[in-house]
């Protein structure tokens, strides 16, 4: 579909062309979330992030999404890119772009589409503290 | 029937290996398979919850195990 472009990386984003993508005459509004990594969790300096990804499920999770964002929400484009392997601070390991005529329904979209993907897609992220390593979520 | 089961993220460390090969009956479920796998790993009942795929899709406990079905093991996830 052109209207969607979903991609695993193991090569840095570039958050340049994700914009370049989604821009369009037709759209009135473009929403952008970009995560990035966070030098402390619970107030414990992080080192750096591991992400792994159960490669064909994560893309078409990923794909489910971005269908179920189109279904709720008169958007017009959608795009996830997501990182693996090893990040350091302040690197990014996703971006949602969604463009649509209207503002309110690329807010309502990326909103979904970025809690959605934290929820469903099988992509793990293990935290390197100085003291050791934590496979995030892991216990209740 | 003999399955393989992929493993990620922390389920990869309690396994100790990146999949495991396990022996089912042939009208195994999934939920016969988390019982099986539980016994042998006590480690994964520690775990928030963990989902088990098959050929790329969360399954539920009742659905049927085939041979040569991808299974997969999902942690809790933690992308984004």
């Amino acid at each position: 579909m052109n209207n969607t472009q979903i991609v695993l990386s193991a090569e840095p984003l570039n958050i340049q062309s994700c914009i370049d993508w989604i821009m369009s005459p037709e759209s009135g509004g473009i929403d952008v979330f970009i995560g990035t990594v966070r030098n402390a969790t619970k107030g414990k300096a992080v080192l750096k992030l591991d992400f792994e990804a159960y490669e064909p499920m994560a893309i078409n999770e990923m794909e489910k999404i971005a269908q179920q964002a189109f279904e709720k929400w008169s958007v017009q484009k959608v795009l996830i890119h997501h990182r693996t392997g090893t990040l350091q601070v302040g690197e990014v390991p996703v971006i949602i772009a969604v463009s649509a005529a209207h503002r309110d329904a690329a807010f309502a979209a990326c909103r979904y589409i970025i809690d959605t993907l934290k929820q469903t897609v099988p992509i793990w992220k293990k935290e390197a503290f100085e003291d050791g390593e934590v496979w995030v979520a892991e216990h209740p | 029937m003999k399955i393989n089961v992929l493993a990620f993220g922390v389920a990869k460390e309690i396994f100790g290996n990146s999949q495991v090969s396990l022996e089912l009956t042939n009208d195994a479920t999934i939920y016969n398979l988390k019982y099986l796998l539980e016994q042998q790993y006590p480690r994964l009942k520690q775990l928030a919850s963990y989902m088990v795929a098959v050929n790329n899709e969360y399954a539920l406990p009742g659905d049927t195990i085939h041979e040569r079905d991808e299974i997969a093991i999902i942690p809790p996830v933690s992308g984004g």
